[in-house]
């Protein structure tokens, strides 16, 4: 991940909160006093990045945008650039439409995260990280934990988690994907949240009358 | 006050401060690289560890933890030196190393540091990290891969030159200091981010590969591009100015100083005159300095001492002034003017024309009103003084004029003249204990100013700026000579616009350029002394070629009236000779010889003209007992403010013959450049 992304792409001349976003924007500088409204920073970064994946289907950060809040909350444009490019949830360049996140971080990579990369790299041709798909589908992020160990491997698509991953469950959802069909995120194996693979094997007992 | 041992030495100090302002005061010198006592505490380079008894066994950050009374710290143990090493070490582990081709060898922190820290190899294998260069505009040269991310330069533009432009964008490895989107810095303070850079990370571009500290000789002087009066050190080698620094002075520039000043010394080797030059047949051709006096001598020869006049130019020392002033009294005329601008000064009385608050003074402030004047661009560094006073202690600022952006919250009242009488912000300078305003030149150079200036104190009057021991009616100047001039009395007779257009037959300029010279009458016969073939040179019948300010010991009289000297760093190019010293030669050939042949006996002259010429580098401070004001004459006008300073980066012969100062034009102002 570079500070500064190659800019191989063209940034937006401009950006404004459209009237949804705009409704949200007052909400949440009204959670500040006054004089304190640039603590409103990171959830505008979102609601831009949110409307961005809304209006244009790639869900990223212009710079026109983080310019447009630095003049909402009255803060020079780079306190608005620092904050942004520190947090990896935003993106500063344009993305798929549907934004792959993979963790390889000890716990999913035990549990095969390599094989969860090699199917969407197969899938969707991208061949390195932070780069999109031909179709403009589909980016390919690395990222650290997402905290949610337990269904190991975690393939995260824009905000959802897709749970107890393999790689040929992986290659049937990015199938899907390509069609249009957004399937119900969670774990793959069908098992309740996080209980224990394969139904419950404590507490079995029926409750004492 | 508490105590604190260092090292087993007491030391008593205030409450408040950090662990490693008590080892200054011990004697102890601690290296650090994010710490600069005049910037906020990053506390990010940890450099500056020590041990501290009786605490965690852990070292600290000296220049983030806070004194206690009985503190007992230890800036040399084991504990501290091994600390240091390995953070050292760790700096190393992405700095390149390229010190033969850094600029900043020979001054460099980290250079000097690791000499006492660093480890005689390095145990990192793996490959370094290269941060992209970035464009920062035509001051400052990057070098981001020996950025060791102290952040001074972040906190340097943000709370000092109150611009923010500069960040640390991502995180981590991929951490940058940049401005993210690629644009030039636009402060008029940038030149001292490469003083603050620790390392080679941000150096100057026009000083680039030039020369190694230890090559130069270091000439203390003061500088002349605006009437701030910086004090300067200037960097010689061989005949050439390489570089201008700032030096410490708490009272005028703290250890700041402008880019102009600093960065338009390539125009001292361009355009210059070295070497006498006569009218013939129209055209200027080359002459000796004898051929010059005798074409003058000629002219004056017979002539009416009031049909003679002179003019001092913005950048012109004392002395010159003074011997000018007095070859022209020997030759009968009093028409002496300094004023090119047309400024209506009143000299009658010092407190009318200087800055009486004291650079220094306006950290005491509570309410100031800027009257016709851009701080920022006519005097930076005094800008920045407005912008610390608002900082610490909340200062309120309102102005009179074209609204610009100060660097700081100014509330603006509009830009009518009429405004000087009544307007919003007199109850708040009336609320205040310490209030003062600050008259620019764009309002006194206008045919009102006399006016604007009398209204100007009468307002200081009625609002309580003029107490005994608060003196709060400024005039900030823009020329480095002109209190100098005013207290000379080097503003009698005719005044430079009667003195035009055939008012005289014959017009001295000492180095004034920043008038419109067509509006000489057509048979005035003109001598221009001067360094520079500027707007006066171009229209001269008889050119004597001068010194700049590096090249003369001079005398100058800042905004405040703060008399300062600075000496010569090189001699003046081929013929070009000291200003004093050619006046008085010239009076020599006339037969009116000047009574001084030293600059020692001009001082002492001087002193005799005026006494403030024998307080040298200090400015007492006085209140104001005598409420007369200016005399008024003439009605205010309703004409709107104009800005006195259009393009910051050209106000002068040496500046405009600067091609860094054009390309600083150019980046920052284009629209300018096109209208020229």
């Amino acid at each position: 991940m570079a500070a500064h992304p190659k800019q191989d792409f063209i940034q937006p001349a401009s950006f404004a909160f459209d009237a949804d976003s705009m409704v949200q924007v007052d909400k949440h500088i009204a959670k500040y006093p006054a004089g304190r409204q640039a603590s409103a920073v990171l959830p505008l970064l979102d609601l831009a990045q949110r409307q961005m994946g809304r209006t244009t289907g790639s869900a990223w950060v212009s710079v026109a945008a983080m310019d447009e809040i630095g003049r909402i909350l009255d803060m020079p444009p780079i306190r608005v650039y620092e904050v942004a490019t520190f947090y990896l949830m935003f993106n500063m360049a344009p993305v798929g439409k549907f934004h792959l996140q993979l963790c390889t971080t000890t716990p999913c990579w035990l549990r095969g995260s390599d094989d969860i990369v090699q199917a969407c790299r197969d899938v969707t041709g991208i061949k390195g990280w932070k780069e999109n798909s031909a179709d403009g589908l589909f980016t390919m992020t690395e990222v650290e934990c997402v905290g949610a160990c337990v269904n190991a491997p975690i393939l995260q698509v824009n905000d959802d988690f897709y749970e107890d991953m393999d790689s040929e469950r992986t290659r049937a959802l990015l199938e899907s994907l390509k069609r249009g069909v957004v399937p119900k995120f969670g774990s793959m194996t069908g098992r309740q949240a996080s209980a224990p693979d394969g139904g419950p094997i404590t507490l079995l007992f029926e409750k004492a009358e | 006050m508490v105590k604190v041992t260092v090292d087993g030495i007491d030391v008593e100090i205030p409450a408040g401060s950090n662990v490693l302002q008590a080892c200054e005061a011990a004697g102890k010198e601690i290296p650090r690289f994010c710490y600069h006592e005049r910037l906020s505490v990053a506390g990010n380079c940890r450099m500056c560890l020590v041990e501290i008894e009786k605490a965690p066994p852990k070292p600290f950050a000296s220049c983030a933890y806070p004194v206690a009374d009985g503190m007992v710290v230890h800036t040399d143990s084991p504990m501290v030196r091994k600390a240091r090493r390995g953070v050292m070490e760790f700096l190393l582990i992405n700095h390149p190393l390229d010190c033969p081709i850094c600029d900043q060898g020979g001054e460099c922190d980290l250079q000097d540091q690791a000499v006492g820290y660093g480890d005689d190899h390095s145990r990192y294998l793996e490959p370094k990290r290269a941060v992209t260069d970035k464009n920062l505009g035509p001051l400052v040269k990057t070098v981001m891969t020996r950025c060791i991310q102290c952040t001074r330069c972040i906190r340097f533009s943000t709370e000092i030159a109150g611009v923010s432009e500069l960040g640390a964008t991502a995180r981590g490895e991929t951490m940058e200091i940049g401005t993210y989107v690629e644009k030039a810095l636009t402060s008029e303070l940038s030149g001292n981010l490469i003083d603050i850079c620790p390392v080679g990370a941000l150096t100057s571009k026009p000083y680039a590969f030039v020369a190694r500290p230890w090559e130069l000789k270091k000439t203390d002087s003061v500088d002349v591009l605006d009437a701030v009066g910086a004090n300067i050190r200037v960097d010689s080698r061989g005949p050439d100015v390489l570089r201008v620094l700032p030096r410490l002075n708490e009272d005028v520039n703290e250890e700041w100083l402008a880019d102009k000043s600093r960065f338009s010394i390539d125009g001292l080797k361009r355009r210059r005159l070295d070497s006498c030059w006569v009218r013939r047949d129209g055209k200027l051709a080359r002459a000796s300095w004898q051929e010059g006096f005798d074409a003058i001598a000629a002219k004056m020869a017979g002539m009416a001492g009031d049909r003679m006049g002179a003019v001092a130019g913005d950048l012109a020392d004392a002395e010159s002034m003074l011997a000018l002033k007095d070859l022209f009294a020997a030759l009968g005329s009093t028409n002496l003017d300094c004023r090119q601008d047309g400024a209506a000064l009143d000299a009658s009385r010092r407190d009318f024309y200087s800055f009486n608050t004291s650079i220094a003074g306006i950290e005491e402030a509570d309410a100031i009103l800027l009257i016709g004047t851009n701080p920022r661009r006519e005097a930076p560094l005094l800008n920045a003084r407005i912008r610390k006073a608002i900082v610490a202690n909340r200062t309120k600022v309102a102005a009179i004029g074209v609204p610009a952006d100060l660097t700081y919250k100014v509330e603006w009242l509009g830009d009518a003249p009429a405004l000087l009488a009544d307007n919003s912000f007199i109850t708040t300078l009336k609320a205040t204990k310490r209030p003062m305003l600050i008259i620019g030149q764009g309002a006194l150079r206008r045919a009102d100013g006399a006016a604007i200036l009398a209204a100007a104190w009468k307002l200081a009057a009625e609002t309580g700026m003029l107490t005994a021991d608060w003196h709060g009616f400024n005039v900030l100047h823009t020329a480095a000579s002109r209190v100098g001039a005013l207290d000379l009395g080097f503003a009698t007779g005719k005044t430079l616009d009667k003195m035009l257009g055939g008012g005289v037959d014959l017009l001295w300029l000492l180095g004034a350029d920043e008038f419109d010279t067509a509006k000489i009458g057509a048979s005035t016969f003109v001598i221009y002394q001067g360094h520079h073939g500027d707007a006066g040179a171009a229209r001269a019948d008889v050119i004597l070629p001068g010194a700049a300010y590096t090249e003369k010991d001079g005398t100058y009289v800042n905004t405040e009236g703060r008399v300062q000297r600075g000496q010569l760093a090189v001699f003046p190019p081929g013929e070009a000779r000291e200003d004093w010293k050619i006046i008085r030669a010239f009076s020599g050939i006339i037969g009116k010889t000047l009574p001084y042949d030293t600059i020692g006996a001009l001082r002492a002259r001087m002193e005799q003209v005026n006494p403030v010429f024998a307080r040298l580098d200090i400015l007492p401070r006085f209140g104001c007992t005598d409420m007369a004001g200016p005399t008024a004459s003439g009605t205010i006008g309703t004409e709107s403010f104009t800005p006195a300073i259009v393009n910051y980066y050209m106000t002068d012969s040496i500046s405009r013959a600067s091609p860094t100062m054009a390309e600083c034009t150019a980046a920052a102002a284009p629209v300018l450049l096109a209208a020229e």
